[in-house]
């Protein structure tokens, strides 16, 4: 018996001080020598505690539509030249087209408009002798259906990209007509969330023009060519160089093909970050395409304009796998991968406002629940005591292991606390108390029988503990369903309800059991204050 | 040593008739209500139907408890105030939107006029924002909750039998659906921190469901014959009352106290939980148990 006790009073003690040590730095800020070998993580708060970061992002909508007008220009110059169709001049402004060809193909532009462009509309002509041009109009409903789903898609890849990045809680609304409000809790590198947000992450694959490029010395790059900067950082110097490389500007391959992106390291790049991408079929069909026409050639792979590299094409690949190296660093590496993943903005975005936000509860509700909190505490723990006597003062002894125990698992797995956890640990604690409860009355019913006092408290446990572990485990079920499937608030107060049925039922069998049999092996009450 | 209850005899199962003729009524209103809720037609929060965002800058510093109040006195409630941190400047988020007859930033600013006599103040902007819970998380709240009720059956028909699975779910869906006919009813703010609260109640209601379950099972097996089954639930329900009470008590005393004292914004979450408790013991002992009662009397 004794020995028994010892153990469970070690483990009891043991989980305590490992607690203490995670719930420390919540109180006093470790620093020297401790700080190296202590935990020294505060417990994160969410947004409706304690606010955080809030950012306001514009979503250049204006640039997207000129971006769509040129895919549209693009689009109708291969498709007329498929059709026969001749231009004689092509001419873009805003969200028109304007065209000039001769008179008598009119008929068939027509036509091609009438069945690939549906969204276009014929607008004024002007002719000049034989030759004829017309104005194509995207419609107005067309442009702000365009704008509406810019935004949408804006606002899901965000979210995506904020999930990944493992923010719990994020507030992410449309504010507006083009704006985004985010808001994230506890944000230790402000910077590095906002790169990750505000990136547009439009990948593409891009041939390197190596025919022009010995003929190329600057200024304004040969027809169809376009120049952008690659920067490269030295392995053993760590110094980073930049160089302007010349490209072909059509697109080979874009980043809406990518099903998948993972950061690996190793491999050829010998012991750096990269980040390994997956095409989808299409892509993969794509890139095998492009591969075989071009070994021996050099693409560049491109993000926003920036290439991050432009590696020779060895072979033909096959089988839809990528790689991008570009000296990162594993956090870098780690965001690449996450935007590529989230998919890209449909535009780029500006950030409007970036503030440091109070708690959303407002600070005033906050500081009247701490006081209800701890006035509801004490005047549970003198009711339990006024109840139950001396076990009282036990119950409340584990109780309180309970709450510590709770903070410590909190701090240890970095959780965020909000108010639906905090909701969740007074679910716990209730629990807690109705456990206490449950034991009492049962040891109260053994006394009554005319059991000695060892035999009641035994017993009471003995049969109070199947009910305690039906009901733990009910809700421990229903906590990891909530946790898996929900969202937000819901995976909030799963979290809570996990650690703390887990918790419940160690200082149920552990806690007041083990004090209560010392004191039965120790003094060998003939009466229990109860 | 301090009894509330000794040696209590109620004929619980006596009063099945009428407990669910007053069960009925109440889910048929929390129904309603959340056909009501569900088609955006109950009083929503702005978490859910979006709304406008006002920024406001004062020249003196201004309490946020003081800036709350105002606004609720001008008939402005159900708001989210942030403030920006170090500065003197607000975020105040309302459902309400600008009506063809009246903007937003105009009501507040009448009302903080009025209100805040002494304390310049200039609106900064004002924009509309969109609902922060979108169409996708609504649907996973609602299978999380869903599947949630399924291991719930699952588990309570293996450890007791499948109709008290059963019925324990129909227990705690019938709290959370009365309280929120209670809240519709009253015409509260329905908000993420009361979807939290019934998420709490379902919990405990489970909780005092299984602790009741758990004394018939027990009980069960000293049963002589099949007819003592209503007295074994009868008998079952009055050995744990003293219990149910003591619990009960020690939790309405902590949301009692977060009711007076942890301000308004908690206030309903705290009222939620405070009806939640009361309706959560009423069901264990009156729906819960009696189903399977009546479900046992119709199969043996």
């Amino acid at each position: 018996m004794l020995k028994s006790i010892k153990l469970r009073v070690f483990f009891i003690v043991l989980f305590l001080v490992i607690s203490i040590i995670y719930c420390l730095p919540n109180i006093i800020e470790p620093t020297g020598v401790w700080k190296k070998y202590l935990p020294s993580d505060k417990i994160h708060l969410g947004l409706d505690l304690k606010g955080g970061m809030h950012l306001l992002l514009e979503l250049d909508t204006a640039k997207m539509l000129e971006n769509m007008v040129d895919r549209k220009f693009n689009s109708l110059k291969d498709n007329m030249i498929r059709d026969g169709i001749r231009f004689l001049g092509l001419d873009k402004k805003e969200n028109a087209l304007f065209i000039t060809i001769r008179a008598e193909q009119k008929d068939k532009l027509y036509n091609l408009i009438g069945k690939e462009f549906t969204d276009m509309k014929a607008g004024a002509t002007k002719a000049d002798g034989e030759n004829l041009t017309i104005e194509f109009l995207l419609s107005e409903k067309e442009l702000s259906s365009i704008k509406e789903n810019a935004v949408h898609q804006a606002l899901e890849t965000i979210r995506n990209r904020i999930d990944q990045f493992g923010v719990s809680e994020p507030i992410i609304v449309r504010q507006g007509d083009n704006q985004m409000l985010v808001q994230l809790p506890g944000i230790k590198d402000p910077q590095r969330a906002m790169e990750l947000i505000g990136r547009t992450a439009q990948l593409e694959f891009k041939l390197v023009d190596e025919e022009n490029a010995a003929r190329y010395t600057g200024g304004t790059p040969p027809e169809g060519d376009e120049v952008l900067t690659m920067r490269t950082k030295n392995r053993e110097t760590g110094i980073a160089t930049t160089t302007q490389i010349l490209l072909k500007k059509q697109s080979l391959l874009t980043g809406e093909l990518l099903t998948d992106a993972r950061v690996k390291i190793g491999g050829e790049f010998g012991g750096e970050s990269y980040v390994a991408i997956e095409f989808n079929s299409e892509g993969a069909r794509l890139f095998d395409k492009v591969t075989a026409e071009n070994v021996g050639k050099r693409i560049a792979i491109i993000l926003d304009n920036a290439v991050y590299s432009a590696p020779v094409v060895k072979e033909r690949i096959s089988g839809g796998k990528a790689s991008i190296s570009g000296s990162f660093t594993m956090d870098e590496a780690k965001d690449l991968a996450i935007v590529l993943r989230a998919g890209a903005l449909p535009a780029p975005v500006k950030v409007v406002q970036n503030i440091t936000i109070g708690p959303s509860l407002g600070q005033d509700s906050i500081n009247k629940g701490l006081k209800a909190t701890i006035l509801g505490s004490i005047l549970v723990i003198i009711f339990m005591i006024f109840y139950y006597r001396m076990s009282g003062i036990i119950a409340n002894i584990a109780l309180l292991l309970n709450l510590i125990y709770l903070l410590g698992a909190f701090s240890a797995l970095k959780a965020t606390m909000t108010l639906p956890g905090i909701a969740g640990i007074a679910l716990t604690i209730g629990m807690g108390v109705d456990s206490n409860v449950l034991i009492f009355e049962r040891i109260r019913e053994e006394l009554r029988l005319g059991k000695t006092v060892r035999a009641a408290v035994d017993a009471g446990y003995t049969k109070a503990w199947v009910a305690i572990f039906d009901s733990h485990i009910t809700t421990l079920i229903t906590a990891f369903v909530l946790f898996i499937f929900g969202t937000g608030p819901i995976k909030g107060f799963a979290i809570t309800l996990i650690i703390g049925m887990i918790i419940n039922l160690f200082t149920a069998v552990f806690g007041s059991k083990a004090i209560f049999d010392w004191i039965m092996v120790k003094y060998k009450p003939r009466k229990l204050s109860i | 040593m301090v009894e509330l209850l000794k040696d209590t005899n109620i004929d619980f199962i006596g009063f099945r008739k009428k407990a669910f003729i007053i069960s009925l009524i109440l889910v048929l209103i929390g129904c309603y209500a959340f056909i009501m809720v569900s088609l955006g037609k109950a009083n929503l929060s702005v978490d859910f139907t979006g709304g406008t965002n006002v920024q406001i800058k004062f020249a003196n510093q201004v309490d946020i408890g003081m800036l709350r109040e105002a606004l609720v006195n001008g008939g402005v409630g159900d708001v989210q105030i942030q403030q920006i941190s170090g500065t003197k400047e607000f975020f105040i988020k309302t459902k309400l939107s600008d009506t063809g007859s009246e903007k937003i930033q105009d009501k507040i600013s009448k009302i903080l006029s009025g209100q805040l006599k002494d304390n310049k103040y200039e609106i900064l902007g004002s924009s509309m924002v969109g609902p922060g819970v979108g169409r996708d998380l609504k649907k996973y709240a609602i299978i999380a909750v869903c599947l949630a009720l399924l291991g719930i059956i699952i588990y309570i028909a293996w450890r007791f039998t499948f109709i008290s699975g059963i019925a324990a779910t129909i227990a705690t869906f019938h709290d959370v659906v009365v309280i929120l006919g209670v809240f519709y009813i009253l015409g509260k703010e329905i908000n993420l921190l009361i979807i939290t609260a019934l998420l709490t109640i379902a919990g405990y209601s489970l909780q005092d469901t299984v602790v009741v379950f758990d004394r018939i099972r027990e009980n069960m097996l000293k049963m002589k014959s099949k007819n003592d089954f209503g007295e074994t639930i009868n008998r079952s329900i009055n050995e744990v009352l003293s219990r149910t009470i003591v619990t009960g008590i020690s939790t309405l005393i902590v949301l009692a106290v977060f009711m007076i004292f942890g301000g308004e914004v908690l206030f309903d979450f705290s009222f939620a939980l405070f009806i939640g408790l009361i309706v959560g013991t009423y069901s264990s002992i009156f729906v819960a148990s009696p189903i399977v009662y009546a479900w046992r009397k119709k199969v043996l």
